[in-house]
Parts: C-alpha cells; structure tokens; sequence
C-alpha cells in the first residue's frame, strides 16, 4: 500500500493580516503548515504503522509544491514518519486550483499510489477544492472530510464517517481512493488500521517530531519533480483582482446587569 | 444560448431550504451575464420535488429533472457524474448552488471533470466573472475573477437572502446519465436527532464554549435554546472536549451561520469562531472574562457567570411570556 498526503505552507493564521496595494502583503509572514495536512499525515501514519510491532503497512509519501528552495517544508513531515517526499518545483502563486489538483494527480499515477490523504481545506484561501478536484481526475470514489477512517486490508476498503450538515455519513470506498480529513481524525479513536489494536487510544491531535525523526528526516530522499515532466500544462484561469477587510461590526455596548441585558433585548433590538 | 444551473437538493418532496440561497446566487449570476436561470433536481425519484419547486419558479425558466438508483442516497461520484451530464445537455456554462456538505464535495468533482475552475463560498457577485469570498477565517475578503468559458460556483447559505415563489414554470425531464459511484456505499447517516431547528436555517442560536466545562452543562443553555425557539450551538472548544456532538460547533471548521441573535456564552471568541458567526444580526456574549475577544464584536456584552446569568435570563423571559 502506498499513501499519498499532500500538504501546504501557509502564513500563520495567528498573525494579524497586512493588506497593502490591494492584496496581502505576507513578505514578513511566518509561514507554518496547513493544520488540516498536519492531520493527513498523522492519519497516514496511523494507518500505516502497527503500535506495539515493528512492521510498516504502507509507505507514506508526503508531497509538496513549491520552490525546490524550500524543500525543508517537507522536514516536519519527514521528521513525524513520512518515509520520503516529492517536491513539484513550481511557484504555488502561479498555478490555479485546477492545475494544483492536476499535478497531484499525476504523482499519484506515476507513483501507483492507492489513497490519496489530504486536508479538508487550507487555512488560508479555503477553497476547499483540492481532494474532491484530485479525485474526479483520478476517476477514483472520494470520502470527504471524514471523522473516522477504518481500513480494511482484506477487502482492500475504508470504511469512512464523514462529517456532512445533518450528522456523521459512513460510507465505504473500495481502493484506490481519496479521503480529505476534518478536525476529528486526530481524536484518540478515530484512525482504525487493522492491526493495531482497536482498543488504542493515540494521544490528540498530530504527533510532535521526535529527536531521532529530526535526525533521520535529513536522510530520508525528497525527489523533485517539474510540471513538465509529469505532463501537466501550467495554467491559471484564476485571478485575485482585490482583496479588502470585511467591514468591522459597529462597536457594542457592556451591559452591568442580566435585567438590562433583557431590557435591551426586548425593547431595543426588539429580538426577543 | 448558455445558462446559469443551480443544483438543488430536496428531502420529502421539498426543496431543502438552504438550497434556496444557491438560487438568489445563480440569479444574480444570470442577470449579470445576460444568461437565463435553470433549476436541476436529481435523485431517484425527482418528480414530485421537481413540480413543487416548478410551481414557484424562483425566477427560472424552467426546472431539470434526472433519475437514477444511483442518485440516493448522495454521493459525490454518482452527482458528479449526473451534473457533468446536465451541464453538456443543457449548455450550461455556469455550475453551482449553496455551499452544503453535499454541493461542497459534489461540484469540485464535477468541476475538475469538465475542466473548469470553482469559485468557492460566494458571498458577493459583484459582476458575471467576478466574485468577493472570505479567505483566512473571515479575516479578509478576495475578489476572485475568473477566466473561462464555464466555471462553477458554491453560494455561501448565510449571505444570500431565500429565492421568492415567481410563479410556475416547466419541468423538462432530462435523459439518464451514466451515473455510478465507483464502487462507494452509503451505509447510513447517524443524524444528531433534535427536534430543534437546523443551526444553518435557526432564527435564534445560544451556544456554549469551554467555559460549560462538561456537556451536563449545557442544559441550562438547552432551557434558553427551547424558550426562544433557536438551536443549540458550540465553539470548536466544547465539541474537541467531547461536550457535546461535533455537528453544533459553529466557526470555520464548523458550520456558518447568520441568525438574528445569537448567544455566545462562555466562548472567549476565538478568530476561527467568529469567522462562524459575525454576521449574526443581533450577538449577546456572555463571559466572565471582561477582556475576551467575543466582546468586541457583540452587540450586548454582559461580564459575568454564565452559571448565574443563564438562568436568570430564563425566569426574565419565561416571567414576559406567562404575562403576555
């Protein structure tokens, strides 16, 4: 089994923006990762290794697109178990959703991989788009933004809770596949493999990188890779023209006391 | 001539009613490009949906039925198959609907199919290639242009009003697709059972933050819920802690919504909170923490123990009720 996780750097969400001639100005950004592809890959993991044994299920491939200068977006990953990575060397400011989706496609092909883990969205543009895009062009079935992953070696299926509006779905896909995970895929309980023990608890939230993961991340082989040679036309048919601060919410008033509090409620926003 | 498709979702022989934003959208989109508003119903049996919807027009020019098993339950695969159809039939050359769960894993998989770009959680047209939506949590909003013959789009619920009855228009039936699923089965959805109304179509929403501490808590806020009507809400916070269920957390990761008063109590306000929320009408923050963030973006702001607070707003409203 080989797994694919995509992931993104981001600016750090909990910077303050910096709007400057129409856009965003992140040249003094911290930038960090996508807390959602920090999820894929804890799943990644837990799916393909076996906590109490030595045996590695699946091989988990990290894959990012950006300048090859900035491979070392890659370590992190690296460092918390993924066994290698690949780099598509192109600037990320260049290339549309469409194209995004297209190289990833085209790793996952050429590396023959059999799921395709991904963040439900990126904390920055929020498009939302990438998983489901990557899937269609696959022609594979898609499990998006799942809350549970049980996998089933011997049917070569997962079993996926999905988070939708009304509740939790569960829905089967057969392999190969495209899952996009949401919040809850780092509780506990939420990634089952089949081999490590159900009863599990994993700590939340994604794993921190070890010492010994640090070390060995700078061993582990990143290829890189260009557009061209995996096929794929560089297009962009999506253009931010503006970019502005939504309007401020007029300042409220502090009320002293819950019978003012109904008072105004009633009388003056008439609410209720 | 090309046309702007809305894809609508239906439960019960009804137009579900978040679906109604999707079309304000797409009319919006239709008038400023010139191109005529079609409506499409899909599932296995989209006829009797289809003629209550025709009925109401909601300014179309006529509503689209396609049938197949394949259809229902939902699945992204067989949708998307089914609106890749629909679009080349129809010549449609504008894709989209509201931003549900359903749309938001459909249409970009339809989307990457034809080869088009998505605009994603529109919450402005501001003119027939250009559109405003908010990036990095609310914190800022893009103008996004795009530059293709057919594009899609996904409406955000809370910022287009409900599409009005016009008066009845045609159902055309459209030949079934190839619609498969690609070997994926719906086992089933757990639905968190309420008997009050959806947090995306409330009036009224109290929510709770980590400041409840456990969901037993959370019944003092039930009883505020119930009198008012509203719905039952959470921060990212209570629902990570397990207070209560995953599908009540309001904010980013969560659902967006917009109603005419909402509570906020014991929630500090948290960006990926308020990108959930801000555009409620009327915002009451309640928290003992007088510097929280919530409580520059509420209208009244009480500094104080939700313990106390809560229910002595219940006696309040229950005393105005029993006199009225």
């Amino acid at each position: 089994m080989k797994i694919l996780v995509c992931v993104k750097r981001i600016p750090d969400p909990d910077e303050s923006l910096k709007f400057a001639g129409g856009g965003l100005d992140y040249s003094a950004s911290k930038w960090v990762p996508n807390a959602f592809d920090e999820y894929a890959i804890e799943t990644a993991l837990r799916l393909a290794e076996v906590v109490g044994g030595t045996q590695r299920l699946a091989e988990v491939i990290v894959l990012g697109i950006g300048p090859e200068s900035q491979r070392q977006q890659l370590t992190q990953f690296l460092a918390m178990g993924a066994d290698r990575g690949i780099i598509v060397d192109a600037d990320p400011d260049k290339l549309d959703t469409a194209t995004v989706s297209k190289l990833i496609a085209a790793v996952f092909k050429k590396e023959a991989c059999d799921l395709l883990i991904a963040g439900k969205l990126s904390q920055d543009n929020e498009g939302g788009q990438v998983p489901q895009r990557v899937a269609g062009l696959l022609d594979v079935p898609q499990a998006s933004f799942a809350a549970t992953v049980e996998w089933d070696q011997a049917a070569k299926a997962l079993t996926v809770g999905r988070e939708v509006d009304d509740g939790v779905e569960v829905k089967r896909v057969p392999l190969p596949a495209v899952v996009s995970v949401d919040l809850r895929i780092v509780l506990p309980k939420s990634v089952k493999n089949g081999s490590t023990p159900a009863t599990h608890a994993y700590q939340e939230g994604p794993r921190l990188a070890s010492l010994k993961g640090i070390t060995m991340a700078k061993r582990k082989p990143v290829a890189v890779l260009k557009p061209s040679d995996l096929g794929v036309a560089v297009g962009n048919n999506e253009q931010v023209v503006g970019v502005a601060a939504p309007p401020l919410r007029k300042a409220g008033q502090k009320v002293k006391t819950v019978e003012e509090l109904f008072d105004k409620l009633t009388k003056e926003a008439k609410v209720i | 001539m090309s046309k702007v498709l809305v894809i609508l979702e239906t439960a019960g022989g009804q137009i579900r009613p978040h679906s109604l934003s999707g079309i304000t959208c797409a009319a919006e989109i239709a008038r400023a490009t010139g191109k005529p508003l079609h409506l499409l119903v899909l599932g296995a049996h989209p006829d009797a949906a289809a003629q209550a919807i025709a009925a109401a027009g909601y300014g179309a020019a006529a509503v689209h039925t396609l049938a197949g098993p394949t259809l229902e339950p939902f699945t992204a695969e067989a949708w998307a198959d089914a609106i890749v159809h629909a679009a080349r039939t129809l010549g449609a050359s504008v894709i989209g609907g509201t931003a549900s769960s359903t749309l938001r894993d459909a249409l970009p998989r339809a989307a990457a199919i034809l080869d088009a770009p998505l605009v994603s959680e529109v919450v402005k047209v501001k003119s027939g290639d250009t559109f405003v939506r908010p990036i990095s949590a609310g914190r800022a909003l893009q103008d996004q242009k795009v530059n293709a013959g057919t594009f899609f789009f996904t409406a955000r619920g809370t910022e287009f009003e409900h599409a009005q009855p016009t008066g009845a228009v045609p159902v055309q039936p459209l030949a079934p697709a190839a619609a498969n699923t690609r070997g994926a089965v719906v086992q089933g959805v757990q639905k968190t059972e309420s008997s009050r109304p959806q947090l995306t179509e409330a009036k009224v929403i109290v929510s709770g933050g980590r400041g409840m501490r456990e969901g037993a808590n959370f019944k003092v806020l039930e009883q505020l819920t119930d009198l008012l009507g509203g719905a039952l809400g959470a921060s990212r916070a209570a629902t990570d802690a397990g207070m209560v269920p995953a599908d009540l957390q309001v904010g980013q990761t969560g659902k967006i919504v917009a109603p005419e008063l909402y509570f906020a109590v014991a929630i500090s306000g948290a960006i990926q909170h308020l990108a959930g929320m801000k555009g409620s009408k009327t915002i009451v923050a309640i928290n003992k923490d007088a510097e929280a963030p919530i409580f520059q973006v509420a209208d009244y702001g009480l500094v104080g123990k939700w313990e106390e607070a809560v229910p002595r707003l219940v006696e309040l409203i229950k005393a105005r009720k029993g006199a009225a």
